[in-house]
């Protein structure tokens, strides 16, 4: 018979975000809780991260992956209240939160739990995804895909790099293929501008003379059984490629650093409505989806930048699903939703209770010198050289409640997030030039 | 030694760079006359003392892996404790290629003391369990 398991609050996925959900669920009273986690071991992909960086804002320390993982491990492990089942797999999640799974000794396995938090992070885009010419040799990866090779299993994928996309793993990979005696020969982004942090550009490519393509990608791919070498192409604001710009790189390995996305195919079986913006559940300031009871944190929400603001909304999440779990139903209100505006690609959370004092994360659609967040016209933050790479936080305060209720009066249920381009320049970005 | 011709002028570089003390990534100018450095743009004291030092002494910390036998994995992640001299990067990459470790090893255990005589410790990142 299947084996059943009841509990105040279920976590899928033991990652960053799994796990400062669980100590947080437990803080906030939750009588047990059960981590599912598929791999041999928690910590999620902190545990191919071994780069150092981690955990700035949230320790003040320059944590490498693993030692950020093992900030909450030991907390996990040590509580007896929480429940972990590795190697375990989940195959459904139901609407009425029903969970199966397959577990290495007891086979099939159900729970029950009263809450549950989505926290299966995000995958890899592939080459797939991007439909790059040429043939389909070996050699072409995910930049993440190498990095475990490299970091995990001792294999180094090849001896002659090209990068493209110059996400932050991607970037991080270009360094650690550099240490490790491979040639990074270039990394192509079809942006006008970097997609991973500035500091990343400086410590992973500036450091080891790695040029940098902007506004270029790979438009052909050579070689028969091993990629022999990419074509780079220049491209117009269209991303179309401009004939005659072609450049011959040679190479054995092509890295794909083009982006994450969130993994949610457990959160649409219980059709639990997506954000075509984030990819990732529409929450409210709890973290809770728009079906009760289920919650969701980290990358599966939408994928971050910092670890820091992972294990933040996680900890949210763990909370709010563990009072759900305790008070035993939903004390729902009617919602306002927040839609983004001006120069914001997304904002979360995509509902609010009215007089919610929260957080927003949100990021913006291009690089901008100084901009003021606005929300149903009311300020609430001035930020200065924003970039799309650098998710920003914005608190929304009680005063901020007050000016919105004279601004659009009580019954206003959708507001519009702005983040409005100021004309005039700050300072330092007059000092800096503006970056283009 | 005192320079004796009166008429030359003190050189002045103008160096910019993108700190990495942390994810804002301040973009600094360094401005050096002579022994005087001065860092502009940074936003806290520490990416000023970073950008002194990367005209002084440019310093990363160094993540990397060696190998260790019957552990649940075949390497094991190190980090140095603090910050290297950059230019003994790879020189160190090259040192650690022939250590093996034996598992169990635990979170902070000295891989390597006084890495290449730095006076900085090379230690573990990881738990690495028996297998």
């Amino acid at each position: 018979m299947t084996k059943v398991i009841e509990t105040d609050v279920a976590i899928i996925g033991g990652g960053p975000a799994g796990l400062a959900a669980a100590v947080s669920a437990r803080k906030a009273g939750a009588e047990n809780v059960v981590i599912i986690e598929r791999h041999h071991e928690l910590g999620g992909i902190l545990q191919q991260c071994i780069h150092n960086g981690f955990g700035l804002h949230r320790f003040r320390e320059e944590l490498t992956g693993p030692e950020y993982a093992y900030r909450f491990i030991p907390e996990v492990w040590d509580d007896p209240k929480i429940d972990v089942y590795l190697n375990t797999m989940v195959l459904d999640l139901a609407k009425d939160q029903s969970i199966t799974a397959v577990h290495p000794s007891h086979g099939l396995i159900t729970l029950r739990p009263k809450a549950t938090v989505l926290a299966m992070g995000c995958r890899e885009r592939t080459r797939g995804a991007l439909n790059i010419p040429g043939t389909r040799p070996a050699g072409v990866y995910t930049a993440g895909a190498a990095q475990r090779f490299v970091n995990m299993d001792g294999f180094m994928p090849g001896k002659k790099v090209v990068i493209l996309g110059s996400g932050d793993i991607g970037l991080i990979m270009a360094r650690r293929f550099t240490l490790e005696g491979a040639e990074v020969k270039a990394v192509v982004e079809v942006m006008p501008y970097p997609a991973g942090l500035t500091r990343n550009i400086a410590q992973c490519l500036e450091d080891f003379d790695i040029p940098l393509y902007l506004r270029s990608t790979v438009t052909k791919v050579h070689g028969k059984d091993r990629v022999e070498g990419v074509t780079v192409s220049q491209v117009d604001d269209a991303w179309q490629p401009l004939p005659g710009t072609e450049m011959h790189i040679p190479c054995d390995t092509l890295l794909l650093s083009v982006g994450l996305l969130p993994e949610n195919e457990l959160t649409q079986m219980a059709d639990v409505p997506l954000d075509s913006r984030t990819q990732g559940a529409v929450v409210d300031q709890n973290r809770q989806t728009l079906i009760p009871g289920i919650f969701a944190a980290g990358n599966v929400l939408h994928v971050h930048d910092l670890v820091d603001y992972v294990s933040e909304e996680a900890e949210i999440a763990g909370r709010a699903a563990a009072e759900y779990a305790l008070r035993d139903g939903d004390t729902r209100q009617e919602k306002i939703t927040v839609i983004p505006g001006e120069n914001v690609s997304y904002v979360l959370p995509q509902r609010l209770d009215p007089d919610a004092e929260t957080e927003f994360y949100l990021r913006v659609t291009k690089p901008i010198d100084r901009i003021t967040i606005e929300l149903g016209g009311v300020r609430l933050a001035v930020r200065r050289l924003v970039r799309p790479s650098e998710m920003l936080k914005i608190r929304l305060r009680k005063d901020h409640w007050e000016k919105l209720k004279q601004e659009n009066g009580e019954t206003s249920l959708e507001l519009v997030l702005d983040a409005k381009a100021q004309p005039v320049p700050s300072p330092r970005a007059q000092r800096e030039g503006v970056r283009q | 030694m005192k320079d004796t011709k009166a008429t030359t002028a003190v050189k002045e570089e103008i160096r910019n760079m993108t700190c990495i003390v942390c994810p804002t990534g301040c973009q600094l100018e360094v401005k050096i006359v002579g022994d005087l450095i001065e860092v502009t743009g940074a936003d806290c004291r520490r990416g000023e003392e970073y950008g002194r030092n990367e005209v002084l002494n440019p310093v990363r910390v160094l993540t990397t892996t060696v190998k260790i036998a019957e552990g649940t994995l075949p390497l094991l992640p190190v980090r140095t404790t603090e910050a290297i001299p950059k230019e003994l990067l790879y020189e160190a990459m090259t040192a650690l290629a022939d250590i093996e470790l034996k598992a169990p090893i635990k979170t902070g255990a000295v891989v390597v003391e006084n890495l290449l005589g730095t006076g900085i410790d090379l230690v573990a990142s990881r738990d690495m369990d028996h297998k």
